[in-house]
């Protein structure tokens, strides 16, 4: 059985007078270290299924197995990245960092060592006392990261981690990241609508579509691209082939979407 | 010949001066105008172009104002009644804060009560004036609970409109660590609302003046709502004025304090 199992997830939204089908009959498993990415248009319910995973959804039907074990609230091997880092502008970029573990009730010396540690490693070791008002987007995704990596999580969620940062920014932190969760070993979902990202980073990618929110197809990164980083990936000649061809496959998904 | 250009600290120190100047002009103006309030009272009165029987006169007020502060009974008065404003604007705010956590805490909770808070909120409270004191006693108490109703619903619903503004993502990255509700509202609703909590602090300075004086009217036999009653009956207008002249004084002074309390904390944030 995979690291991560979700059976048949489907999810409704209601409101007053209506309800939509976000998630319809999601199944897939990942392996243990693996990146996998989400990839689809907006409405495709990718956050809403990323929230499931983590635990703070409940769906409406199906569940999530992380190493055979139902996903409750209670589980704290999960970390999970947002669009923005809603780091909390009161606390210094130390304090945000141990914001975890002091939800969790084990901040002790150790923990705010090892939140030094983890500073240093993402850059930001000298800012440590700072407010993040005073950081540039870069450094406060990159401060949101720690955060995430602080509870020392094995599976982490990146819901678009990248989005609200300029090119040049995100194409740093991309290889930042990736490189940083290689290392660790960590199994990453990344949820996307960027082609490039999704092909760059991962090594397996499932399309979505929207109206309901289901898997429409499933693609494997060729070998050659993913052993490298991802901005070197993005210079590969199989980057651009998959790359084409995923943009075909969203492309014919719109096109029926707007017959229909 | 051409004129050399400024430099950039040269056209800064201008503007800086310029600024000053505006300054300065302003507080002018202020003076200017509260001389010449004071001065028309005075000549007008003098000249008997006001009643000075009920307008009285700047010279008159002052003169009870000196013989007061050396008697004791300034002091005296004012001193029952900041106690009271004070206290009526602590117990109404913070009860106020309280009821919006109850109502963030419990949507449940806040949809049984919302008609009830909207029809408490359109009340005038100082209509509940005489209940309150049949039910209280004719002591502090009543005059407190009325300087503090008068702030408890509106600070509520301030409060919790501000508590369910702050961002539900900040929310989520505490879920995610497994925060429980009470968690959330200490590590980011509370002090995400902060600002908003303080604005609502100045308003609600004027409203518990506005309490403590009606509930003294009502009721006291001493403090500066009571001097203003017991002015009207006895024909003494200047004791009446006299007595509008330390609430506005002391009112403004409470104001600037939460004033400067807010920039201070905000500084802090």
């Amino acid at each position: 059985m995979s690291y991560l199992n979700i059976q048949q997830i489907s999810h409704y939204y209601f409101n007053q007078n209506n309800y939509t089908n976000a998630l319809k009959d999601v199944s897939l498993s990942i392996e243990k270290g693996k990146f996998t990415a989400l990839l689809g248009p907006s409405g495709c319910g990718k956050t809403t299924l990323l929230s499931i995973i983590a635990g703070i959804l409940k769906p409406s039907e199906g569940t999530v197995l992380l190493q055979q074990q139902e996903i409750n609230k209670k589980i704290t091997s999960i970390g999970y990245m947002l669009q923005q880092d809603y780091l909390f502008p009161w606390k210094t970029i130390l304090q945000n960092t141990l914001t975890g573990p002091k939800i969790q009730g084990e901040l002790t010396d150790k923990s705010i060592e090892k939140a030094k540690e983890l500073l240093e490693e993402v850059g930001l070791g000298s800012v440590s006392d700072a407010s993040p008002n005073s950081l540039s987007g870069g450094m406060r995704q990159r401060a949101a990261l720690a955060r995430t990596l602080m509870t020392n999580p094995s599976l982490l969620l990146l819901d678009e981690p990248f989005s609200a940062l300029d090119f040049q920014t995100k194409l740093k932190l991309e290889d930042f990241v990736s490189a940083l969760l290689k290392e660790y070993n960590k199994t990453s979902i990344l949820v996307t609508h960027d082609i490039g990202e999704a092909v760059a980073m991962s090594d397996e990618i499932y399309v979505m579509k929207a109206n309901p929110g289901q898997i429409h197809q499933h693609f494997e990164v060729p070998e050659e691209v993913r052993n490298l980083s991802p901005f070197e990936a993005r210079r590969h000649e199989k980057y651009h082939e998959l790359f084409d061809r995923i943009w075909e496959e969203l492309n014919q998904l719109e096109a029926k979407s707007k017959n229909r | 010949m051409k004129q050399k250009a400024k430099t950039g600290e040269q056209l800064f120190q201008e503007h800086v001066n310029q600024l000053k100047r505006d300054r300065r002009n302003t507080r002018y103006w202020q003076l200017f105008i509260f001389i010449s309030f004071f001065f028309l009272w005075e000549i007008s009165s003098r000249l008997g172009w006001i009643d000075p029987l009920i307008f009285s006169s700047p010279t008159r007020v002052s003169k009870l104002l000196s013989e007061n502060l050396l008697n004791g009974s300034l002091w005296f008065h004012l001193r029952i009644t900041l106690l009271e404003t004070i206290a009526g604007f602590l117990i109404g705010t913070i009860s106020g804060i309280f009821l919006a956590f109850l109502l963030w805490y419990s949507k449940k909770f806040s949809d049984i009560i919302d008609p009830y808070l909207v029809i408490f909120n359109a009340l005038p409270k100082v209509a509940l004036g005489p209940i309150i004191i049949v039910a209280l006693g004719t002591g502090y108490i009543s005059i407190i609970t009325l300087g503090a109703i008068i702030c408890v619903i509106v600070t509520a619903l301030v409060v919790y409109n501000g508590f369910r503004s702050v961002d539900p993502n900040y929310i989520k990255v505490l879920n995610i660590f497994g925060a429980t509700k009470w968690e959330g509202f200490k590590t980011v609703i509370f002090p995400a609302s902060l600002p908003t909590m303080i604005s609502t602090f100045k308003v609600n300075v004027g409203l518990a003046w506005v309490g403590v004086i009606v509930g003294e009217f009502l009721v006291a036999s001493n403090g500066l709502g009571y001097l203003i009653v017991y002015g009207f009956q006895v024909f003494n207008f200047t004791l009446v004025l006299y007595s509008l002249v330390l609430i506005a004084i002391f009112a403004a002074l409470m104001y600037q304090t939460v004033a400067k309390l807010e920039k201070w904390l905000i500084k802090k944030l």
